[in-house]
């Protein structure tokens, strides 16, 4: 009974040393938006957003279909860039940066910026090509010795090491559902990013796989700031520190992840996450 | 409130509900069927008293065990969470209630033979309407969603403590007066003692109330006036 009372309590410290720095105002925040709004053509897909985002912590966007989650992430690396008819207003910036700075690279930005989506997408070529990719276009290694060494430590990452180690060469394609997202996830790695958005990053995986990504982002929040977008009530509860509830294109609420599941301020927050909307 | 998108998750709420106020409504005849056992000193009522409590024992049994395929099944997150929680603890509470009662009915069988003084009976039942009202109170707070009513119940518990207080000392007197009084007395100390319990159990599940409501916990400390613990009467030397 000791010994278990004794661990509760190196589990809580540990817990409370990581996540210090997300009470607000300890810290600068990684990603801050200010009144930003988003177009597509006549649309008015999010309305006046203003958020602050900690490093060093998952953050978990929720909300109907619709609502504009994932647009707003899809702000932060300027994946709407390649919607011709989508307009941003308004200010985010990166480490006190304006990401839509006329003077910014967007490569660069987007090297800062790994994104993971809702349907792994691994290119068609070898398990090491599919991680060796992002170093090699950004020019992040000098020879084979150094990219082997990315690869390797972006597959241990990414909790896909042990499985892989022995077939790099095979299709990244050859992998199942979940080892292809962790696949992906190391891609996003190997960049060194300072950012990772997810966007659904587990609704095609089955709860194994889930369990497998969930302990990885658990794991990788220690080294990055994570956006997720997710469906899954469970989920946002399970993995982030920070929730952000957005309904009808409106961010509603945004408070510790222990304030939105247990007692949110807003009703449409509480009605939507015990699924109430009608 | 608005309603869940999913029916059965409404209905189950709803059953909760319903069964949460059927272990109400027997804790409060409970507590009617034992104070009549102890005050006409009514072995059949007593008997009666007993098996009430059984039929709260298996409201409780059949509460929780809805409670935990709820959790399994559903999920619950906040106020619903809140919800299936507090019902369960008030369960208990409501179960300790039924316990306390049988006891207390229980004490008319051992009682049966002996006479009451009158005066004494009166104070146990003037505390026990006390702890009825309370008990309803709380009840209709819980049903209504009333955490007004429920900080009322909260704070009146003192009144029962002060009841107690005085109850306790003239037991001690009446022992004292005549050793022949000792035997019931003790019954009635411990009756008394069971419904000061119960009163306790009340104030519970009106901090329950609170927190289902407001999402928070009563942080005050609950004014408290029970001061038998350190009461002592000594016996005056012939």
């Amino acid at each position: 009974m000791e010994n278990s009372t004794v661990d509760l309590s190196a589990i809580e410290r540990v817990e409370a040393a990581r996540t210090a720095h997300l009470t607000a105002g300890a810290k600068p925040a990684k990603v801050l938006a200010r009144d930003v709004n988003v177009y597509y053509g006549d649309k008015h897909a999010l309305k006046a957003v203003n958020v602050e985002i900690p490093d060093r912590g998952v953050m978990a966007f929720i909300g109907p279909s619709g609502c504009g989650k994932s647009t707003f992430l899809r702000c932060i690396n300027r994946m709407n860039d390649t919607i011709a008819s989508c307009r941003v207003t308004g200010k985010i910036t990166i480490d006190d940066q304006d990401i839509y700075d006329r003077s910014l690279d967007v490569v660069q930005l987007r090297a800062r910026v790994g994104m993971v989506f809702q349907k792994p997408n691994p290119f068609p070529k070898s398990i090491y090509e599919n991680v060796a990719y992002g170093p090699r276009i950004h020019g992040l290694t000098a020879n084979k010795a150094e990219m082997d060494d990315v690869v390797q430590s972006s597959l241990e990452k990414a909790a896909l090491w042990n499985e892989v180690k022995d077939r790099l060469q095979d299709s990244g394609t050859g992998l199942s559902g979940g080892q292809q997202q962790r696949l992906c996830i190391a891609r996003a790695i190997a960049v060194n990013p300072d950012i990772i958005l997810m966007d659904e990053p587990c609704s095609a995986l089955d709860p194994i796989a889930t369990a497998k990504v969930e302990t990885l982002i658990d794991e990788l929040r220690s080294n990055f700031c994570i956006i997720i977008v997710t469906h899954s009530m469970q989920q946002a509860a399970r993995v982030s520190q920070r929730t952000a509830f957005f309904h009808l294109g409106t961010l509603v609420e945004e408070d510790s992840t222990k304030t939105i599941f247990s007692n949110p301020k807003d009703q449409r927050t509480q009605d939507y996450i015990t699924g109430r909307f009608g | 409130m608005n309603e869940h998108i999913v029916k059965s998750y409404e209905d189950e709420l709803k059953l909760l509900d319903r069964r949460i106020a059927q272990m109400g409504g027997c804790a409060e005849k409970l507590l009617v069927q034992a104070l009549g056992a102890l005050e006409r000193r009514d072995p059949k009522l007593a008997e009666s008293a007993v098996a009430s409590d059984a039929t709260i024992d298996q409201l409780e049994r059949e509460l929780q065990e809805q409670v935990i395929e709820m959790i399994a099944k559903r999920q619950p997150i906040a106020n619903d969470l809140r919800h299936i929680m507090t019902v369960l603890k008030i369960a208990g509470d409501l179960e300790r209630i039924g316990d306390l009662s049988k006891n207390i009915a229980k004490r008319a069988f051992a009682i049966a033979g002996e006479s009451h003084p009158k005066p004494l009976m009166t104070g146990m039942r003037h505390m026990t309407e006390m702890v009825q009202a309370q008990l309803k109170h709380v009840l209709d707070a819980l049903a209504e969603r009333n955490v007004e009513k429920a900080l009322q119940v909260w704070r009146s518990d003192q009144q029962v403590d002060a009841m107690y207080n005085s109850l306790f000392r003239e037991l001690l007197t009446y022992m004292m007066e005549d050793p022949r009084n000792i035997g019931l007395c003790t019954h009635f100390l411990f009756g008394a003692k069971n419904i000061e319990r119960i009163g306790d159990h009340t104030t519970n599940i009106a901090e329950n109330v609170h927190y289902l409501v407001t999402g928070q916990a009563i942080t005050d400390d609950r004014p408290k006036d029970d001061q038998t613990s350190s009461t002592l009467i000594t016996v005056p030397h012939s």
